[in-house]
């Protein structure tokens, strides 16, 4: 009961969080908008029993990720948006389709609910030490590849963002 | 007695090891340089690692098996993959040496991406686990990201660039959708380990929703309709060496791992799938060759016609058993040989701040550079299908395998479209011969590099439409493992 | 519910609410209780005790970008040294140094990037800082 009312009040803040991200007209606002929906993903996380997870998605998403796309706002100096009247492809096809695929996922995840197992509240589903033994040992090489990734986006964001003399 | 030493046997992964320490090289030696100097013996620093990275593939054929803890499958069907993608960055290697200084494109970080960029194409091929696949296809996918934006100069290359990022990452995270859910559905990542869960049980709804969001994401990687809406734009904007290597490196790669899920894993929902695929390769083939007639600009038209090559592998994909999928390896093959050679004769002709991309600018070439031309023209009646080059063989298997397996309609609809395709690639052809150019344009001497990278491909394209007996045994032996592995 | 491990939380969940409480409730007080006087002088965006020049938006340099960028890479780095310390000891004891090397490989591979953006200048922000804040988009 708790954590079906715990879900649905963090539900409701993130859901609110992304709709104000959409009205709110100066980007600035829109971005704090976002950190809301960041942070409460991480208390669903919480809910959910992975902790681990929870953490990595405060520190890198509301923290270093926000930190980015704030100072991309300040250096494009961008003020209000203008509205356009929108696409009309996007009204026409975009939004039925999205509304099929949620729907969708929606009956598929509610019918395969009896087969799908729960998580009790504050039962941890994955500690710290339950994530880290597995990456150190199956995933090693996943993990050690992570780090060629690292090289390439330092790369991209040098050659992309920065001119040579 | 350590458990995890016998796990770990760096042969599985040494073609990975060595193109990864020449692209940390490569990147470590860049800012050393002087600002001034020469970057060309980076350039032929990568082309080395890529050679060296050839023959431990040809090591790796003598030790089959599973090794890090069962993430990385080293068999016939990951060597010829990696052959193909290594040789690609090859070529792409040998073309880009004189484009980049031509175009005054920062080389260090080019190869550098170049490599890495490789490093995630070749595990793409050889993971057997969803999580490494992911990592891998992130690889290969943010590397061509970026290497799509180096014509800093060009707001058609960043017009690019964005284009590829924004469609691409939402690509990605359909597929990781999709992996989440069969996580959610098998409680496994494994890929032989999901084909036994889903063999033993029933269908549910959630698998096949999670096989629906995968063949997403991975539509859109090998650009079939209806998911290839980006290519034109982002082939236009992007250079041309790395539109060689993204029409076929990450898209051999993204075969590979297409045939590794759909195979390996949902060999058992194929009934789910094949209609899928069906509809994709026909869109795919009809889209992609009615696109292509109506082109003017060479980038946009051979990326039309990537999209039907597309459409043709699909056919082999939809034709399934040991011919369906020896045939796409093959294609596959055959089609990176011709493309890749295509887009290195384009990237000489375009000259600075490629001016020169319009079919009429490919007009003379006949005269100005009977190399690039004789080449070209190699290389197009290959993508047209004419015995004696590769593409013949490569159709030909493909249209066989479907008939083998009562496919009359899409066969029927794929030679068609064949003879439709002709009509854009021979008058390419016509117009570098029959059409006189400006007079006063220059002789286009041909570099060395340019001229190997030529020669290469070139001689591939034509040894597999002369001798495409070894290859296709090959090929088959990679398919009846792939199949067998679950 | 004495198992229940959701329970370390629930200070936190306690700090952010007496935190949300003081905030809201200084605002709300002051809203309240406080006397309000309006000078042009007063209504000023308050810039140190100086006088405001100019538009407070002015265009940030690129270099922040690139700052932010580096930051969240090095970051992702970071966060897998958590749980790497949290089972340190465990994989020491069952797999022997092992355990240590992996990470030393994976730090080594990113400080590559490290000593590349160095050596490219990127955190060097004394050069030609004029020509480079000016540049971010020609």
């Amino acid at each position: 009961m708790l954590h079906q009312a715990l879900f649905f009040l963090i539900a409701a803040m993130c859901v609110a969080g992304a709709i104000n991200l959409l009205l709110q007209r100066h980007p600035i606002h829109s971005a704090l908008s976002l950190i809301v929906v960041m942070g409460s993903l991480a208390l669903l996380y919480l809910l959910l029993g992975a902790e681990f997870v929870a953490m990595i998605q405060l520190i890198v998403y509301a923290g270093a990720i926000m930190v980015l796309f704030v100072f991309v706002i300040m250096l494009l100096n961008a003020g209000e948006e203008e509205h356009t009247r929108g696409s009309r492809m996007a009204l026409w096809f975009g939004a039925p389709a999205v509304a099929a695929i949620v729907g969708m996922v929606v009956y598929v995840l509610t019918s395969n609910s009896t087969t799908l197992r729960e998580v009790h509240l504050g039962a941890w589903a994955s500690t710290t030490h339950d994530v880290a033994m597995p990456l150190f040992r199956e995933y090693l090489l996943p993990f050690e590849v992570t780090s060629i990734l690292i090289l390439i986006a330092i790369l991209g964001a040098v050659v992309l963002a920065r001119r040579e003399h | 007695m350590n458990p995890t030493t016998n796990e770990i046997q760096s042969i599985a992964i040494l073609p990975e090891l060595i193109l990864s320490v020449a692209g940390i090289v490569v990147m470590l030696a860049d800012p050393f340089l002087g600002a001034k100097s020469n970057r060309r013996p980076l350039g032929y620093l990568a082309l080395a690692g890529t050679v060296a990275a050839l023959f431990a593939t040809a090591m790796q054929r003598s030790s089959p098996g599973a090794s890090y803890f069962r993430v990385i499958q080293v068999d016939d069907f990951s060597v010829f993959f990696h052959f193909v993608i290594i040789a690609i960055t090859a070529v792409v290697t040998l073309s880009s040496l004189d484009y980049l200084e031509q175009q005054r494109i920062r080389a260090g970080e080019y190869y550098a991406l170049l490599l890495f960029g490789t490093v995630g194409m070749c595990l793409m091929t050889s993971a057997r686990e969803l999580l490494m696949l992911f990592i891998a296809l992130e690889i290969s996918s943010i590397a061509t990201y970026v290497l799509a934006g180096f014509r800093l100069r060009s707001a058609a290359s960043a017009e690019s660039s964005l284009k590829y990022f924004l469609l691409g990452s939402f690509a990605t995270a359909f597929f990781l959708y999709g992996v989440a859910l069969i996580y959610g559905a098998t409680g496994t990542t494994n890929i032989p380990a999901i084909a036994a869960k889903l063999a033993e049980g029933s269908t549910t709804g959630l698998t096949v929703m999670a096989l629906a969001l995968m063949i997403v994401g991975m539509a859109f990687k090998i650009s079939a309709a209806p998911f290839h809406v980006w290519t034109p734009d982002v082939y236009e904007g992007a250079p041309i060496p790395v539109v060689a290597l993204m029409s076929t490196g990450p898209k051999a790669a993204a075969f590979a791992l297409m045939l590794r899920v759909l195979f390996g894993a949902f060999g058992s929902l194929n009934e789910w799938w094949m209609p899928l695929i069906w509809v994709a390769a026909v869109l795919s083939m009809t889209l992609g060759n009615i696109g292509a007639l109506m082109q003017n600009n060479v980038k946009r038209m051979l990326a039309y016609s990537s999209i039907a090559h597309a459409g043709y592998v699909l056919v082999a994909f939809a034709a399934q058993k040991e011919a369906g999928v020896s045939a796409a390896i093959f294609y596959t093959a055959t089609y990176a040989a011709m493309n890749v050679g295509a887009f290195a004769v384009a990237s000489y002709q375009a000259g600075e701040g490629e001016r020169y991309v319009s079919i009429d600018d490919f007009a003379g070439l006949g005269r100005r550079s009977p190399v690039l031309a004789t080449t070209l023209t190699i290389f197009m009646l290959s993508l047209i299908g004419i015995p004696l080059t590769g593409g013949f063989f490569a159709k030909f298997y493909v249209f066989k395998a479907a008939l083998a397996s009562d496919m009359i309609w899409l066969t029927v609809i794929g030679v068609a479209n064949s003879a439709i395709a002709a009509y854009y690639y021979l008058r390419l052809i016509v117009v570098m011969y029959m059409k006189e150019g400006d007079e006063s344009t220059p002789l286009l001497p041909v570099p060395v590099s340019v001229a190997t990278g030529l020669l290469v491909a070139a001689g591939l394209t034509l040894y597999l439409g002369i001798l495409p007996e070894s290859t296709l045994d090959f090929a088959i032996k990679g398919a009846r493992q792939l199949l067998l592995i679950h | 519910m004495t198992d229940n491990q959701l329970l370390p939380y629930l200070p936190v969940l306690l700090q952010l609410l007496v935190a949300a409480g003081i905030g809201a409730g200084m605002v709300a007080l002051s809203a309240i209780i406080g006397h309000r006087k309006y000078s042009r002088v007063k209504m000023q965006a308050y810039e140190c005790g100086m006088t405001p020049t100019g538009d407070a938006q002015h265009r940030f340099s690129v270099k922040f970008y690139l700052v932010a960028m580096l930051f969240i890479l090095f970051d992702v780095e970071a966060i897998f040294l958590i749980p790497w310390a949290v089972v340190y000891k465990d994989l020491l004891r069952k797999f022997g140094w092992f355990g240590f090397w992996e990470m030393i490989i994976y730090i080594g591979i990113v400080l590559v990037g490290l000593i590349y953006i160095w050596k490219k200048g990127v955190i060097d922000w004394n050069v030609d800082d004029a020509k480079e804040s000016a540049s971010g988009s020609d």
